[in-house]
């Protein structure tokens, strides 16, 4: 699978987490189709700041703990 | 697939296919005489509202498939059909991004066979070219977008 971004992200787990959230109330609750969900999971599409905000409040968790950027030796 | 992604699907199919027949009909008059006899003319139009036409109509089909097919299989939601959100429009300014540039490289090629003084013929068909190459780059760039994501 290619990854174009490399922001990533623990979107699918914290789903799981939360009482396994289907992917479709997900873009409900913050407003984007299915498929930007699941682009986002499989690091195809890095969410703007506002919606990655929205998601962390989904999940009632910080910015940190649903994305992460590798620093450049980690790259 | 969001909607956005099946309409750049009809619009890039719509867009090899017509003009693809147009230009069997008319460069398939070559030869047969000087260019400035070959009348392009109401072909040319026929394609160009053609396009316009079969895009929409496919637009409306697909978008009665989709909502048939979530309706029969009972996943999804009919609400999904027609909603964009900020991932289909930053692939949408791509996409006609890539189609400027198209068209941009098309004018310059029509602006230097006008200055060569190439017949009304050439002028036309280039210049129809250019827009069906800048839809279909539009089209493929939006496509890999979706596709391999960005």
């Amino acid at each position: 699978m290619v990854k174009p971004t490399k922001v990533a992200n623990r979107v699918r787990a914290l789903r799981f987490g939360a009482g396994e959230m289907t992917q479709a109330e997900l873009a409900d609750r913050i407003g984007v189709t299915r498929q930007t969900v699941i682009a986002i999971e499989q690091a195809r599409y890095s969410p703007s700041i506002e919606m990655a905000f929205k998601i962390a409040r989904v999940f009632n968790v910080g910015l940190d703990d649903v994305f992460q950027y590798p620093d450049d030796d980690q790259r | 697939m969001p909607f956005d992604e099946k309409f750049t699907w009809v619009s890039l199919v719509v867009s090899v296919v017509v003009p693809g027949v147009y230009f069997m009909v008319v460069l398939g008059q070559l030869g047969g005489g000087p260019v400035g006899q070959i009348a392009y003319q109401v072909p040319m139009l026929v394609a160009i509202g053609a396009m316009i036409l079969v895009t929409i109509a496919g637009t409306i089909l697909v978008g009665i498939g989709t909502g048939v097919a979530i309706e029969l299989s009972g996943s999804g939601s009919t609400e999904d059909i027609g909603r964009t959100d900020e991932r289909d429009r930053e692939i949408s300014r791509r996409g006609l991004l890539a189609g400027y540039v198209a068209a941009s490289v098309g004018a310059v090629g029509v602006l230097a066979i006008t200055m060569l003084g190439f017949d009304h013929f050439w002028i036309a068909n280039v210049l129809y070219l250019s827009f069906v190459a800048s839809s279909l780059v539009s089209g493929v760039v939006k496509l890999v977008a979706y596709r391999r994501g960005f």
